[in-house]
């Protein structure tokens, strides 16, 4: 019993918009979802459903790597882990945190699969020193459309290797990895809060924060005309065992994970995300970070890395139409006053998450991964009427501004704006026409965006 | 890791088996899965050293060559301290009916087989004073329908074997016998069923509560979910006039 099928249903992202119908299938070991693989076209494979858009949708069929989910080997004298491409970032924390070893790149939800990471090229708080999810991946087993499974890495198959880092899937699926861990020597971090009285301070800030290993901005979308941009912004090391005597002499090194207990109802009631409600929330959210400002102190890595987790189904609040996370990149030279221009838009517009996240990212790792040198914005918009005509003059400053949308978030941006954001994407091209995958494998993203 | 306790899954290439050796290792205890696929075993083997850090190993044994399960047993290299065998097949109900080769299937992997085994580990503990074992039996097996009765059947012996084991061993009250049923569990066995929701656990759940009811708060008979409890409670009050025409 290897295989089994799910059969044909309705999927989407995490922002439950688009959804679309694809067969599902549920592999229950790599070798079956080689198989699936090599029966199937218009095929791409699903992690955890945490791509936002649609990504993770096959244009017939969608091969699922949650059953995939077993640990295959860790050696503790390089750090290395090998596990199959379902298994999560929750999971390895979960197992190697309390023995002392954290993710040097973690995204902002533990709940993706590591297989999805690689796809995705998943970026933290620290990608303008570490570099994306790319730089943790040692190698990695790929099933290649015509059912042959290769390792790669950056020796071994080179330039398969680089295409299928921030590949969204489309170069084969991925069925093992094996990641370098990050020895620590303790799993909490020492975090710092600095308030930004607008956008330019919060990049100054971010600036002057380059040596800091985890650096954010959350941005009160709110705030209008000389406020713009408002920001708590958030710089974070990992803890020594001195700095943990320090300030939490009582404290366990190696917390373990911090349960969620809240969930959202399945009927979220909409009006409870007014405005009104939300100046409100995001005034109290200001005035509590800045009462931290200039105090260190230690904060659980469970709610410092991914504090939407401890919300269950948080998705639900945009309610049954379902939203769109939209995420650019400027680069450096060009953003502040594209930023400032977007942010503006925005705020008048009025019906944007209330917060924003500001963030530098370094160098990309794929050929088509999303990070470059610049700043990165992140918005939650619900899906109405006039919203992709809005998110379209949006695109339109990013593409002046020589930027791009990150794919994973991405459910509605035209082939032109993506075009104009990745120029990797020709030698891509290349390889999925080489290894057979251009025919083969396909998403309702790569068919929206001519991948 | 001598003075570590051990455990001895029948069944470790299933998805139950391996969330019930995870459990224990997670606690410590070393492992051996023992079953009839060994690749499946080595792969869920590999993942219990990975996850937990404490030995894991496998042992081939196809339960079915009941001649075999005496030399199994003498040749273990250590006693567990537990046993858990989850060994079940659902099997093709239809196909059972005009197919007595595969009713017998069923029949001898949900019941002759398991309670052959867990006799033969019964004495061992006896001999030794010592132990517990645990059966995963099924819901199924407290009362018969129409869409698996030869599953049913089997597990309803398999559940009467345990008690009547109990009942004897519960005397000296060296040996204990834990019968777990599950309800609903989404594993590769159920992979192509729609499971009502309210009603359908994860193999974790499952570990969870064998752990418990075995080495923090022992109990006899347990059902996972819980709230099954009830619903089956429910379904035998219901008298057989009645009951022969419903569909449930």
């Amino acid at each position: 019993m290897s295989n089994s099928g799910v059969g044909a249903c309705g999927l989407s992202g995490w922002g439950n918009y688009p959804r679309v119908s694809t067969e599902l299938l549920a592999p229950q070991t790599p070798a079956g979802a080689r198989d699936h693989l090599l029966a199937r076209s218009g095929v791409v494979a699903r992690g955890a459903g945490r791509a936002y858009g649609d990504a993770a949708i096959g244009t017939q069929s969608t091969i699922s790597s949650r059953g995939l989910n077993r640990m295959r080997s860790f050696d503790a004298a390089t750090a290395q882990l090998t596990v199959e491409a379902g298994v999560t970032i929750a999971d390895i924390l979960a197992a190697f945190e309390p023995r002392g070893f954290f993710l040097k790149v973690v995204p902002g939800t533990k709940f993706v699969t590591v297989g999805g990471a690689i796809a995705a090229d998943v970026h933290g708080k620290n990608h303008h020193r570490d570099g994306g999810f790319a730089n943790i991946v040692v190698s990695f087993r790929l099933a290649l459309p015509g059912g042959e499974i290769v390792t790669c890495s950056r020796s071994e198959n080179a330039a398969l290797f680089a295409a299928t880092l921030g590949g969204m899937g489309l170069t084969g699926m991925i069925l093992e990895a094996t990641l370098r861990l990050l020895p620590i020597e303790t799993a909490w971090l020492r975090q710092d809060t600095r308030v930004a009285g607008n956008l330019d301070a919060a990049i100054d800030q971010l600036e002057s924060s380059e040596s800091t290993t985890y650096s954010v901005a959350w941005i009160d979308c709110l705030a209008r005309g000389a406020a713009l941009g408002r920001s708590l912004v958030y710089l974070a090391e990992h803890a020594t065992r001195r700095d943990k005597d320090m300030l939490g002499p009582d404290l366990a090194p190696f917390p373990g994970v911090r349960t969620s207990r809240l969930s959202v109802p399945e009927l979220f009631p909409g009006w409870l995300l007014n405005r009104a409600s939300m100046r409100a929330f995001n005034e109290l959210y200001f005035r509590r970070g800045a009462a931290h400002q200039g105090k260190v102190r230690l904060v659980h890595w469970d709610p410092y890395f991914f504090p939407l987790d401890a919300i269950a189904d948080w998705n639900r609040i945009y309610g049954r139409r379902g939203f769109v996370q939209y995420q650019c990149v400027i680069p450096q030279d060009r953003a502040r006053r594209t930023l400032a221009d977007i942010l503006d838009r925005v705020s008048r517009r009025g019906d944007a998450s209330f917060l924003a996240v500001l963030k530098l990212l370094g160098d990309a790792s794929g050929l088509i991964s999303f990070p470059l040198r610049g700043y990165t914005l992140t918005m939650d918009f619900p899906v109405t009427e006039t919203l992709f005509a809005f998110l379209d003059q949006l695109d339109a400053l990013v593409v002046d501004a020589g930027g791009r949308l990150y794919l994973a978030k991405d459910a509605r941006q035209s082939r032109a704006t993506f075009e104009s954001g990745y120029p990797g994407l020709a030698a891509l091209r290349d390889i999925r026409q080489q290894t057979g995958a251009n025919t083969r494998l396909s998403s309702h993203l790569s068919a929206r965006l001519g991948i | 890791m001598t003075g570590t306790k051990s455990i001895l899954v029948i069944g470790g290439s299933s998805d139950i088996g391996h969330a019930t050796a995870l459990r224990y290792a997670r606690e410590g205890w070393r492992v051996t899965l023992a079953a009839r696929d060994l690749e499946a075993a080595q792969r869920n083997a590999d993942d219990i050293r990975t996850r937990s850090g404490v030995e894991a190993t496998v042992q081939a044994l196809d339960v079915l060559q009941t001649g075999q399960l005496a030399g199994f047993v003498a040749g273990l290299s250590a006693l567990p301290d537990t046993i858990v065998c989850v060994v079940g097949e659902l099997g093709d109900q239809l196909r059972a009916q005009t197919d007595p080769e595969l009713a017998t299937t069923i029949m001898r992997t949900n019941f002759e087989a398991p309670s052959l085994l867990l006799e033969l580990f019964a004495q061992a503990f006896e001999a030794r004073g010592s132990g517990t074992i645990v059966g995963v039996s099924s819901v199924a097996g407290d009362r018969g329908r129409a869409s698996n009765y030869y599953y049913g059947a089997a597990k309803a012996g398999f559940s009467q074997f345990l008690s009547g084991l109990r009942n004897r061993l519960a005397l000296a009250g060296k040996v204990r016998v834990v019968t777990v049923k599950p309800g609903f569990v989404r594993t590769k066995m159920t992979a192509h069923m729609k499971l009502p929701a309210p009603l359908t656990v994860q193999p974790d759940r499952v570990a969870e509560d064998i752990f418990r009811a075995d080495v923090m708060k022992p109990r006899d008979v347990i059902y996972v979910a819980r709230r099954f409890w009830l619903v089956m409670t429910i379904i035998c009050a219901l008298p057989e006039p009645v009951f022969k025409r419903m569909r449930i």
